[in-house]
């Protein structure tokens, strides 16, 4: 169901909801957390609805879109309500602020009132994010502050501002993004042979924060020289390689889609690593909402990454070894 | 397992997002041809490659009494894929798990087929990387085990050298009775050590059985009222609204307690009243349950502390079903029981003179499962007789299945100028939303076993504790002239086991 709230206000929407449970009494009270979404008005708001709508069957909790609508216009909120097959498992409201009421601090002033009682804030920015959420007026009420710097306008200069702007509670969906290739690689060295990791290389496209972030996390756990290089072909992060004294560990994924393992005395494995859709990434982004000091340090280890110039040639496609 | 003390750089204990991906490995599963097979298991295998837990190079391998080559059986775990999984079909995962299936033919006296499924298994290391791990899923009877575990030892596919695993994946019933339970776990662990053998309870797999630990030993609120003082009884139901039609063959002479009490619902009873663990572990997660279990005994005498019943045929929810005796394959005679329910005592200090009474049964009410802790009444009520009169006990429940969750129930003030109280509920429903997107248990169960990660298997030691306490009870009802006493399809069980707990002024709760 969908309720349009033109012209409103925060008061009268709260009285909505109480009403819209009262009457249809279908409304579960059971949720976990209040998830903000900070957007601009436009086309984009959909996309990010969605995909809360799919975390929250898994995290049942409350969405707020904050939708900043033309600021030269007169003051207004425009309001909508949407609850049961319209919103998952969770409650959507979307406040449409125009004129003054698109400014920061405003919006921050019509979440408020809003908030479910006692239970976690998460804020999400999809597209652009301020530079330090930690101080944005939305960011201010939350605990956990998720952004994307690859949706970004300028995606390097996004992940400038993450790195130098980091504090405890804030994450990126680049480092998200990493998830299934980390864990391949930490269980790659789980089995024998146990022996160090004595230098490692990082492949990608020139822009792609997420191959930074790869190169920098494995720069602070393997104290050991790691280097960054652009790739010659293939969308995202391509290949990693990490050297040991009996030969490498390979992972490389050439088109975006399925990788190869190597390792030496054993076959080529191949692995499906398609790049992960947003609302699985939002989904494990909800499961924890304690800080994520993992990425803080991957952020810093940036910094001790070296960089190559030459571009790197991807070995060829395997062709089903 | 392993004793070099390595720490892998690329994993940190507060990196919780990692998951944990099986090693290089391999399942091979016997009696794939089977239900389970086709609806859990391969459904299961497929979730988990698709939430990328499973290892680059994984094979899996049937072995059945088909003349099938590997693309056929390729396409009945495809079809069990597109009907049962839970989670989205995607092709390049399928494709990459499809490349690593295998079938071989044979029956399980035929030791070629054995020596084929070795070289099978050998050619897998080698193309595939399985690097020597593999789990055999015996997805078959009982009575076949013996010969199987034989040919496992003879063709050499049991024997585990240096880093390298081998394991045994077996399914419920482990036995019939005490005696049965131990030649079975006999034959067994003479093929496989007992670290090597993964019994599984696929309700130890579901998160709301898991979440009962977390309820009980993450909060301050209940564990102080958990206990004699505060809990007059506890009732543990799984019930069913399906009948028996097609399954002669396993339950005809096996019956309802064998099938479900010894193993669910003392497991169940097993997580209700265990002391908190040192921690987490497997070990010391057993270590309370086998003392809670040792613990557990019967109440007697039996002729009134249990209750046995059989369906007859009747309307049951618009539809017109037949009795047990009637259903296809069952002896007319049949004595076999479809209800039971039974009585415990748990003798620990925290528990002394509980009653804990369990119910199981086919076609009841409706499908539910779940463990109600029934609360004393107030010592002192300081309202008289009439504003409490539709005043019950207070009750927690958790709700196991479906509709995952915990109910309470506690009185509160009738709205009105009156004082009056009466029962109300208050719901948490956190299933509701997230069975969606929570694995199945089978998901869980067999990453476990991939893992090497015992703590949700039963050891062999609870499952003939299992046995000890429920014998008693078969014995008992095999010497008496009187058969299970029947009831209506679609109700909730013979009159015996209301009078059962009413000869101590208790009664059923209606899940």
């Amino acid at each position: 169901m969908i309720v349009d709230l033109p012209s409103s206000t925060t008061s009268a929407v709260n009285r909505k909801l109480v009403e819209l449970r009262e009457s249809g009494g279908v409304l579960a009270l059971g949720r976990v957390l209040t998830l903000v979404i900070v957007t601009d008005d436009g086309g984009s708001i959909e996309g990010a609805i969605e995909a809360a709508n799919s975390a929250s069957r898994e995290h049942p909790c409350r969405v707020i879109v904050l939708a900043r609508g033309q600021r030269r216009a007169a003051p207004r909120l425009d309001a909508q309500i949407r609850v049961g097959g319209d919103a998952g498992a969770s409650e959507v409201i979307v406040l449409r602020g125009y004129g003054q009421l698109a400014d920061d601090e405003a919006g921050a002033a019509m979440v408020i009132p809003l908030l479910l009682p006692d239970a976690p804030i998460v804020a999400w920015w999809p597209g652009e994010a301020p530079a330090v959420p930690s101080r944005d007026a939305v960011g201010l009420l939350a605990q956990r502050r998720i952004t994307d710097a690859l949706s970004a306008r300028n995606p390097l200069r996004a992940f400038e501002q993450r790195r130098a702007n980091h504090v405890a509670g804030d994450t990126d969906l680049t480092w998200t993004r990493l998830t299934s290739w980390r864990a391949l690689l930490a269980t790659a060295l789980d089995a024998p042979p146990h022996e160090a990791v004595t230098a490692a290389t990082v492949v990608g496209e020139a822009v792609s924060p997420s191959t930074d972030l790869l190169a920098g996390w494995l720069a602070v756990r393997l104290n050991a020289r790691v280097k960054r290089s652009p790739a010659k072909s293939g969308p995202g992060l391509v290949s990693v390689r990490l050297d040991r004294p009996s030969g490498p560990v390979e992972l490389v994924r050439p088109d975006g889609r399925v990788g190869t393992l190597s390792q030496p005395g054993q076959p080529d494995r191949l692995v499906a690593l398609a790049r992960r859709e947003v609302r699985d990434c939002l989904a494990e982004e909800l499961r924890r909402l304690d800080p994520d000091e993992i990425y803080g340090a991957a952020l810093a280890g940036v910094a001790l990454v070296t960089r190559g110039r030459a571009p790197v040639r991807t070995p060829s496609p395997a062709a089903g070894s | 397992m392993r004793t070099a003390p390595w720490i892998n750089p690329l994993r940190d204990p507060r990196d919780k997002r990692l998951p944990r991906i099986a090693g290089p490995c391999g399942l091979v599963i016997f009696g794939v041809t089977g239900d389970l097979s086709r609806k859990k298991l391969m459904p299961a295998i497929y979730d988990l490659a698709n939430r990328g837990l499973l290892p680059p190079g994984f094979a899996l391998t049937g072995f059945a009494r088909r003349d099938w080559a590997t693309q056929d059986f390729g396409q009945v775990v495809y079809e069990a894929v597109q009907q049962h999984a839970r989670t989205p079909f995607r092709q390049t995962v399928w494709d990459r798990l499809a490349e690593g299936f295998r079938f071989v033919p044979g029956s399980f006296d035929d030791d070629h087929a054995f020596d084929r499924l070795e070289e099978t298994v050998r050619d897998l290391d080698r193309v595939r990387g399985t690097g020597g791990n593999h789990a055999f899923y015996l997805s078959i009877p009982p009575s076949a085990f013996p010969v199987v575990c034989k040919q496992l030892a003879r063709s050499g596919l049991s024997a585990q050298s240096g880093d390298q695993w081998r394991r045994v994946v077996i399914e419920k019933p482990f036995g019939h009775d005490l005696a049965s339970a131990r030649e079975l776990n006999a034959i067994v662990n003479d093929v496989f050590p007992e670290d090597s053998v993964f019994r599984i309870d696929h309700y130890l797999g579901k998160e709301t059985v898991q979440n009962i630990l977390a309820m009980r030993f993450a909060n301050q609120l209940f564990e102080p009222i958990w206990n004699s003082h505060y809990v007059d009884h506890v009732q543990i139901t799984m019930a069913e609204d399906i009948g028996l039609g097609g399954r002669a063959g396993y339950y005809d002479g096996i019956g309802a307690a064998r099938d479900v009490i010894q193993n669910h619902l003392l497991q169940l009873l097993a997580f209700t009243a265990m002391e908190e663990p040192v921690s987490f572990s497997s070990a010391e997660l057993r270590t309370e349950k086998v003392k809670i279990l040792n613990a557990t005994k019967l109440v007697g005498p039996l002729e009134e502390t249990t209750a046995r019943g059989q369906y007859a045929g009747g309307w049951q929810g618009g539809e017109l079903v037949c009795g047990l005796t009637q259903e296809e394959g069952f002896d007319p005679a049949s004595t076999t029981e479809t209800f039971a329910a039974i009585t415990c005592e748990v003798d620990t200090r925290r528990w002394a003179g509980v009653p804990f009474y369990l119910r199981t049964g086919k076609r009841l009410g409706r499908r539910v499962t779940e463990i109600a802790v029934i609360f004393k009444r107030a010592p002192h009520l300081p309202f008289d007789a009439t504003m409490t009169e539709e005043l019950g006990q207070n009750a927690f429940v958790i709700r196991v299945q479906p509709d995952e969750g915990v109910t309470m129930r506690f009185g509160s003030k009738v709205p009105g100028s009156q004082m009056e109280v009466r029962d109300v509920t208050m719901d948490f429903g956190y299933g509701t939303s997230f069975t969606e997107a929570s694995p199945e248990a089978y998901e869980r169960l067999i990453l476990d076993v991939l893992l090497g990660e015992p703590s949700l298997f039963p050891v062999n030691e609870e499952v003939e504790r299992s046995w000890e306490i429920l014998d008693p009870v078969l014995e008992d009802w095999a010497a008496r002239e009187s058969g299970p006493n029947p009831y209506p399809a679609g109700s909730w069980g013979p009159a015996s086991s209301n009078a059962m707990l009413a000869r101590t002024g208790r009664s059923w709760r209606r899940p």
